[in-house]
């Protein structure tokens, strides 16, 4: 329980669904903040005795479990080494992926209980074999079910989503104000939790260490500095300051982050468009694919809020290392692909799986200069 | 049944105590107003503090009530620490490590904002303070030590410290002495003036101060006092209309000193009784914690040596909150010992004092008994523990590796 409505109502939901419920907030700092600020809607006192309030309400016990250390060695450290690395990585599933159905779901199963229980709206669907098949919410809208991608069958088994049918958050609210949750109206939390003031660069900037580079053409020539690359992230636009105009006045976006040589590469917005993304670090959501070597027609979604876009998607070595892949080819090239990236494959709405990507091929062959 | 073992957290309210003031909060009348009634309630005030002094060996006028422990202790420290600071530069306190956040933070505060310079005393693998360290702190700082400051017995892990002895030293080097007594009132013989005589505290050296709270000993909270001698100088945190000695300012609780007085007469005339009884059930609870569980060690000292009500164990291979999860849902209340305002169990500060590691410091759990505890309270305890302690040893720490997930 973060303190948010989503949460409070999916506890409420699961006692009524005739559930045997504890109330579990995660500390996640070891020095929170004593009050909420903008939109982070978890991680503060505030936002402990927020959830507190509404365990009370439903009379659940609650507790505070302290995972400050896993989620600091899991998600923040891990977040600072991707950005250093020159990727973009999604701090919130990993968060899922290590500290909530990993950590969290440990503890508890050790602790006696059968199931972690979330505010995320994403539908579990038994087939008739009985498998659990992790699917998108009712409402297109609010689904979260790309988040929860890196789920794997065993943590699926163990997961609760009460959720998933809701048509809308606006119900949510209006189910959380009927039930006397002093949170009906919170704010929804868009920010990186872990980073106070939402400035991600400046807090980037202190511990990855930014240095003045160059920001390049696809040519090589130098367009403009930077005070760090590791700040960049592919497909961003704002914040280039870019002394040299292109061309054809257009706009010009990042496509490159290079960590090792600090300089960031900027081209035009058709030079982002991605046809093949590839990925060692994959995961089925539920039973894998009978025949994953052989080509499948699926999804594939690269951002939370991303569309879906048709693909073919297929597990196969890698050309050089040997080492398995999941390589999608999306039917139409996508924009604003990142290495740390998740990609999430869908099929129709089951998530059937997903991978960090390594390797992106670009759709625009680079311009000989 | 709920089975109750948090005592050191807050015991249960004295149904005289609450009947008391619940008829004492029906009587109207400000205790600083002239008219008769009210000098009805300052009658009754003054009725309750004489009382209450009785309980701690001192006269009335030196018994300043306060909002409870935690504001004593920071009338006490800050108070004297001015005082003592007004003529010339003493910043020096001596003070253990390990002591109450009470006064752990307003030594902090101090040394941030008024530049004070905390000496911390060592505690030894029991947590006790040792006589010759103090006396070596004294003799090191010299003029320039404002103050000693000091637990009369650990509220986490029991252990009672040499306070005459210490009392004595500081006293020898003119040296005000305060002593939080907020855990040990209601369970040792805590008479102030006897300690006081004992240890040659003359004038404002030696033992001068003395925190007691009233929700420890069966009274309401919101209430305690700081025993303040007359010859003790501080000066006042809250400024007003000069109540008490101009020493705490603010209307005064008749009806919570009424219920204070008698939960600390009550408490004080069972005192030696209880305490063998107490004593007797912790060590069988002691005994049966460290027979069911072989990898559990008792911190502290045993015996005479620790507070009669408290026992302290810390578990190894465990979080000690999964320990007291699962003794709660089984209907036993327990305590890791302290706890940050967010509710996140720290490793004990205590016990990292008395050297031992964080781990160790994680595993920690204490229960601590009182006037309501029984003998099938300790068995329900004892039945319930080494289940619980199997599983969160399966659970171990928080911080271990996972394996669920890619």
């Amino acid at each position: 329980m973060s303190g948010g409505v989503d949460s409070a109502v999916a506890a409420a939901r699961a006692v009524e669904a005739g559930h045997d419920v504890v109330g579990v907030h995660l500390a996640l700092s070891r020095m929170p903040g004593t009050l909420r600020t903008g939109s982070r809607g978890c991680c503060t006192i505030e936002d402990s005795m927020d959830a507190q309030r509404a365990a009370n309400i439903i009379g659940i016990p609650y507790y505070v479990w302290d995972f400050s250390e896993r989620f600091k060695l899991d998600v923040v450290d891990d977040f600072i080494a991707e950005y250093a690395a020159g990727r973009t990585p999604n701090p919130c599933m990993r968060c899922n992926e290590k500290i909530k159905f990993a950590a969290l779901l440990e503890k508890a199963i050790d602790l006696g209980f059968d199931a972690v229980c979330t505010g995320h709206y994403a539908t579990i669907v038994t087939d008739p074999a009985g498998n659990r098949e992790l699917h998108r919410a009712s409402a297109w809208a609010k689904d979260q079910s790309y988040v929860l991608g890196v789920l794997t069958a065993e943590q699926i088994a163990h997961s609760m989503f009460p959720l998933g049918a809701t048509p809308s958050k606006a119900e949510v609210r209006a189910e959380a104000a009927a039930r006397g949750f002093s949170v009906a109206n919170k704010p929804d939390s868009h920010d990186i939790c872990f980073i106070p003031d939402g400035d991600t660069r400046g807090w980037l900037a202190e511990r990855v260490g930014a240095e003045k580079g160059e920001i390049l053409d696809r040519d090589g020539s130098v367009v403009g500095s930077h005070e760090g690359a590791a700040a960049f992230t592919v497909g961003q636009r704002r914040g280039l300051n870019l002394g040299v105009p292109d061309p054809d006045g257009r706009p010009r976006f990042v496509l490159e982050v290079r960590p090792k040589t600090n300089q960031v590469v900027v081209g035009p917005k058709e030079a982002l468009a991605i046809a093949e993304i590839a990925g060692s670090r994959f995961t089925w959501a539920g039973l894998a694919p009978e025949h994953p070597d052989v080509a499948f027609d699926c999804d594939v979604q690269i951002r939370a809020h991303a569309d879906p876009v048709p693909a073919v998607a297929v597990v196969q070595p890698h050309a050089e290392t040997g080492e398995p892949e999941l390589m999608i080819r999306p039917g139409n090239p996508l924009d604003g692909v990142a290495p740390g990236q998740t990609a999430v494959v869908y099929v129709g709405t089951r998530v059937l799986g997903q991978c960090t990507i390594d390797r992106t091929v670009s759709a625009v062959p680079t311009p000989v200069s | 049944m709920v089975v109750y073992l948090d005592h050191a957290a807050t015991t249960p309210m004295l149904p005289d105590a609450i009947r008391a003031y619940a008829e004492a909060l029906g009587v109207v009348g400000n205790p600083a107003s002239i008219h008769s009634q009210g000098q009805a309630a300052k009658r009754m005030l003054e009725e309750a503090r004489e009382q209450v002094a009785a309980t701690l060996g001192c006269d009335p006028i030196e018994v300043v009530l306060t909002s409870g422990g935690t504001e004593a202790v920071n009338l006490a420290i800050k108070g004297i620490w001015w005082s003592r600071n007004r003529g010339g530069a003493r910043p020096v306190i001596l003070a253990p490590g390990g002591e109450h956040h009470a006064t752990i933070d307003t030594l902090e505060w101090l040394e941030q904002h008024e530049g004070a310079e905390v000496g911390w005393l060592p505690l030894d693998d029991d947590g006790l303070v040792h006589a010759d360290d103090v006396e070596a702190a004294l003799t090191r700082y010299g003029d320039r030590v404002a103050m000693v400051t000091l637990l009369w017995a650990n509220n986490e892990v029991g252990t009672i410290q040499p306070v005459t002895e210490i009392s004595a030293l500081a006293a020898a080097h003119g040296v005000p002495v305060h002593v939080d007594a907020v855990a040990a009132y209601g369970y040792l013989d805590t008479n102030f003036r006897a300690v006081r005589d004992a240890s040659g505290s003359v004038g404002g050296a030696g033992l001068v101060a003395m925190s007691v709270s009233a929700h420890k000993i069966g009274g309401p909270v919101g209430v305690g006092a700081l025993v303040l001698s007359r010859s003790a100088s501080v000066e006042p945190l809250l400024h007003g209309g000069g109540q008490q000695r101009q020493v705490r300012s603010g209307t005064q609780d008749v009806a919570g000193a009424v219920s204070f007085a008698v939960a600390a007469t009550f408490t004080t005339r069972n005192r030696a009784g209880e305490a063998v009884r107490l004593a007797a059930l912790r060590d069988r609870l002691i005994d049966g914690i460290l027979t069911a569980v072989p990898a559990a060690r008792l911190n502290g000292l045993p015996g005479d040596g620790r507070l009669p009500g408290n026992v302290h164990v810390a578990f190894a291979g465990c979080e000690g909150d999964s320990l007291l999860f699962l003794l709660d849902m089984a209907g036993v209340s327990v305590s890791t010992g302290s706890a940050c305002q967010a509710g996140i169990p720290e490793p004990s500060h205590v016990l990292r004092a008395m050297g031992r590691s964080e781990l160790e410091a994680r595993g920690a759990l204490r229960v601590t008994l009182g006037h309501t505890t029984t003998e099938d309270d300790i068995d329900a305890l004892l039945a319930a523990l080494p289940g619980a302690y199997t599983q969160a040893s399966r659970a171990g720490f928080a911080d271990r590796t996972t394996t669920l997930g890619a």
